[in-house]
This record gives C-alpha cells, sequence and structure tokens, in this order.
C-alpha cells in the first residue's frame, strides 16, 4: 500500500508543479483529439444532414452501415490504418506512420461514424417537423442543410462532445499508428498503459486524474447543454 | 358538380391562378380526395370549411404543391408563374412551424432570399413584428411564444414575402377575440394589396367576416363552391345543410 500512496503523492506533485513532460503529453493528446473532432464534425454533420434532405434509393442501407461503423473496435480501425500507413502499404510515401497525423486519422475514422449517425437522430427529428415548411419555401437542399445544422447547433454541440469524450479516452488504434513515441506521438491514454505496465504509477496516476477530469467536465457540459436544450425549447 | 366561380367559368386563364382538373389523392388504399375541379382566381378570398377529416388540409397541401394528385391535373396559370418564383406562395399550417431561432429571426428567414437591400429587409421585419404585435417578443425564443403568439408569428412570417398566394390552415383556433381581430385585420390587408388568400375555418362568423366565395369540402368532395351570401342564404346541397345546422358528420348523410 506504501507504493500507492507515494505513487499519489508524486502524481499530484507533478500536477501541481506543472511538470513538463506530463503537459505535454496532455497537449498533444488534446491537439490530437480536438482535430480530429473538428474534421469528424465537418463530415459527419455534413453526412447526418444530407442524409435528412436528399432522398435517394439505398439510403436506408447507408444509414445501416454508419450505425455499424460506430461499433468498430478500436483496434482493427488501427490495423487497418497502419496498413495503409505502413512503408508498403498505398500510403506509405507520405512517411506518416507514428506521427501525430495518423492518430488524427485514425481517431477520425474512429469517430465520424459516431458523430454521423448522433447527428442524423438529432436532424432527423427536426427535419421530420421542418420538411413542410422548406417546400412550400421551395429551398434548395443545401438551404435546408444550412437551416437544419443552425436550429441542432445545441444538439450537435453534444454530439460533438460525445465524439470528444470517445475520441479522448481511445487507446487501441492510437497506440497502434502512433506508437507511444516520447515526445512525439505519446498522448495520455497511451503514456497510462504504457507506465502501468513499466510500473511507474506515480505519472499513469497523475495523467488517469487528469482524463478523468475531462470526462467529468464533458459529462458536466453535456448535462448543462441538455438542461438548457428543455429549459429553452429550443430543441 | 362543383360549382365554380362564375367568372372564372367565362373568361380565359389570366385571372385564374390555379386550377383543379378531376384531382384525385389516394394514400394507401384510402381515397382521401375524390375528383375535385374547380379553379382559384387571382384576386379575393376563399373560405374553406366543412366538418373534420373532410380533407380540408389536404386539399391545401395540393394547392401548395406539396402534394401530388394521384390522378387529374392540377395547372398554375400564368399569373403564377410570373410573379417571382420564391415568393408566389405561402402557407401556415395547422401546427405551425417555427424555427428554433427568435422571433425575429424567424420573420427574417423568410426574407433572405429576397433580393432587397438592407435598410428594407430592416424595415419589413420591424413592420411585421408591429402589425403582429410582437415588438416586445421579439429577441425571445420562438418556441417560448403562447401558442396564439406562435399563431400570429408564423402569419406574420408568411405573409411578410406578400406572396401572390396564402394559405392559411386553421389559423385562428387557438387564438383570443382580439388576436383573431389582429389576424383578420393582417388577412384583409394582405388581400387588399393583391395577395390571394385561402383560409380553412371552422368559425362560421369568421367566414362570413372574411369571405369573398365559400368552398365547402365533405368527405373529400367539393359540396358547393360559390359567393358567401349566395352559401349562407342556400347552402345548395343537403350536405352544406347539414354541416351549417351543426348535423354533419352524419353517418345518414354519409355516403348520399
Ligand atoms: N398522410 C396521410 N395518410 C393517411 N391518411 C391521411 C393523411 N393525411 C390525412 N389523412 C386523412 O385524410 C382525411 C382528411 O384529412 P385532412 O387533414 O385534410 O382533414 P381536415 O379537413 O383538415 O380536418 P380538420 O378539420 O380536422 O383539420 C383524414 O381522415 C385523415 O385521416
Ligand atoms: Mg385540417
Amino acid at each position: 500500500m506504501g507504493d500507492l500512496s507515494e505513487a499519489f503523492r508524486i502524481a499530484f506533485h507533478l500536477l501541481a508543479s506543472f511538470d513538463r513532460e506530463l503537459f505535454e503529453i496532455i497537449a498533444l493528446s488534446l491537439k490530437v483529439s480536438l482535430v480530429a473532432v473538428a474534421i469528424s464534425c465537418f463530415f459527419g454533420f455534413l453526412m447526418g444532414a444530407a442524409l435528412c434532405v436528399y432522398r435517394f434509393r439505398g439510403k436506408q442501407i447507408i444509414v445501416i452501415i454508419i450505425n455499424a461503423l460506430m461499433g468498430l473496435p478500436p483496434v482493427v480501425v488501427g490495423l487497418c490504418v497502419y496498413l495503409m500507413l505502413s512503408r508498403s502499404g498505398p500510403l506509405g510515401v507520405f512517411g506518416l506512420l507514428y506521427t501525430p497525423t495518423a492518430m488524427i486519422i485514425a481517431q477520425v475514422l474512429l469517430i465520424t461514424p459516431l458523430i454521423g449517425a448522433l447527428s442524423l437522430q438529432v436532424l432527423h427529428e427536426m427535419h421530420k417537423e421542418y420538411d413542410e415548411f422548406f417546400r412550400s419555401l421551395h429551398l434548395s437542399p443545401l438551404a435546408k442543410i444550412k437551416t437544419l445544422l443552425w436550429d441542432a447547433r445545441f444538439g450537435l454541440i453534444i454530439v460533438g462532445l460525445a465524439g470528444f469524450g470517445r475520441a479522448i479516452s481511445e487507446v487501441g488504434a492510437v497506440m497502434i499508428v502512433g506508437g507511444n513515441i516520447n515526445h512525439l506521438t505519446r498522448i495520455m491514454t497511451t503514456a497510462i498503459a504504457l507506465e502501468t505496465s513499466k510500473g511507474t504509477l506515480a505519472l499513469a496516476l497523475a495523467l488517469g486524474i487528469i482524463l478523468l477530469g475531462f470526462s467529468v467536465s464533458l459529462n458536466a457540459a453535456v448535462m448543462f447543454l441538455r438542461s438548457a436544450i428543455s429549459d429553452d425549447k429550443n430543441a | 358538380m362543383p360549382e365554380l366561380d362564375e367568372k372564372a367559368k367565362g373568361s380565359k386563364n389570366l385571372d385564374k391562378l390555379i386550377r383543379f382538373q378531376n384531382v384525385t389523392l389516394k394514400i394507401g388504399h384510402h381515397q382521401l380526395i375524390h375528383d375535385i375541379s374547380c379553379s382559384i382566381n387571382t384576386t379575393g378570398k376563399i373560405v374553406v370549411m366543412g366538418p373534420n377529416g373532410a380533407g380540408k388540409s389536404l386539399f391545401l397541401r395540393l394547392l401548395a404543391g406539396l402534394m401530388k394528385p394521384t390522378a387529374g391535373k392540377i395547372t398554375r396559370g400564368a399569373h403564377f408563374l410570373e410573379h417571382n418564383q420564391n415568393m408566389n406562395l405561402s402557407m401556415v399550417f395547422q401546427n405551425p412551424v417555427l424555427l428554433r431561432r427568435s422571433t425575429r429571426a424567424n420573420i427574417e428567414y423568410a426574407l433572405q432570399r429576397m433580393n432587397i437591400s438592407r435598410q428594407q429587409r430592416l424595415q419589413l421585419i420591424s413592420s411585421a413584428l408591429g402589425v403582429a404585435r410582437l415588438e416586445e417578443k421579439a429577441l425571445i425564443s420562438a418556441r417560448r411564444l403562447s401558442g396564439g403568439e406562435q399563431q400570429r408569428l408564423a402569419l406574420a412570417r408568411a405573409m411578410v414575402v406578400k406572396p401572390k398566394l396564402l394559405l392559411l390552415d386553421e389559423v385562428t383556433a387557438s387564438l383570443d377575440p382580439a388576436s383573431t381581430q389582429i389576424v383578420e385585420t393582417m388577412i384583409d390587408e394582405a388581400a387588399n394589396s393583391g395577395t390571394k388568400v385561402v383560409l380553412i375555418t371552422h368559425d362560421v362568423r369568421q367566414a362570413k367576416r372574411i369571405a369573398d366565395n365559400i368552398l365547402f369540402i365533405h368527405q373529400g368532395k367539393i359540396f358547393a363552391y360559390e359567393p358567401v351570401r349566395k352559401f349562407f342564404r342556400d347552402p345548395g346541397s343537403h350536405e352544406a345543410q347539414a354541416y351549417l345546422d351543426g348535423k354533419l358528420p352524419n353517418p345518414d348523410l354519409g355516403s348520399e
């Protein structure tokens, strides 16, 4: 037990003294996940809105596929991205393997289906309600999409936060394509995995506390937004 | 069988906005509109009456082009097409559809595709808010307005573009007398400035106040389409008479 309390003591010391290595890891985690979420939101929101607005054959199949992709095992995504980016892979020439870019790619592939499927749910309800109004105005599909995205903004922020939560806490895929290289691709989850297996619990604990902090504040933000929405009758 | 507007019968296409020829609408196995023929002139106010479930809202949707007839033809007159495409028609639904934005932004939304200066836009918005008596609620989320205020907003938004054709589905159903009066004034003003109004109501006195012509629908058919005075003096069919006497729906009269 002594080890553990010692580990906690060092962990808090690391946090309190703004340890450089610790904050480097946190900063990279945030950078990778934020960029990945931004890209995924762009595509996911557009996908969700387009699926509401356009009518075409096979739409239902696409929806089913997106929902299925939502449950992709992260390590499988990591493996696929690895195969694409590795030296002998089709995208090998870019030399992206074991870079933050590779981790961003993996996370984008992981969370775009999630964000697409969740935003489709949010937007679909709204579109059902707006549909006849839109059609009575003879709006173009693009105008409809713009309106839907703007009017669902609060719901979509929640969706984005859910995506961020998944991205920042994900370990399997980024480990495979990032390689957890010190000062280069080491992020919170991969560092925790490594340090724990090495037995250096202090850094792992400090990172764990931060990660927990993120997840708690994300959930708080979501809850706050939810109640704001229902108060405001805005969604 | 349905009476056409006297004038519409004789004259050329010029004063016709929309014409229904043997229009039938089926959804699934249900035939909801049966072989309707009539034409809508470019001016004046038509009040559509008929019992619940008669097909009034469907008729309005067909007029708006929101539904396609399963048989028959709906033609739009030259006048309708000449008018600026974007703004030839506005509809207020039985349950008003309001955007999740402020009252003001809802009105602004209708104006977005109009090619007018900022100055004009602001002026139109504030006068629309004024007419609907919603100035004080301008910045409130439209969904926080009371039912009646929402109706007034939906109407103001529909009217702000000065459409050629204004379709109103029971817009005063949840309004207090004062609001009803405001709305009726708004409707009159629209009609006087050249907008064709087609309004559904169950309120006989309102129909008498507003209508130039009454179009009476029952079980998906038009039983009367005639000037308001004539309709209330002598509705011309058992069904319309029974409706006015408060005896419709009545299963005995149901299938003639
Ligand atoms: N999408 C639909 N699918 C099937 N039936 C429908 C559909 N829309 C309307 N109906 C049916 O068509 C009939 C006419 O509906 P409509 O809404 O036009 O009635 P209404 O005359 O406007 O009645 P109310 O006075 O109650 O508003 C109703 O019996 C309704 O159940
Ligand atoms: Mg109706």
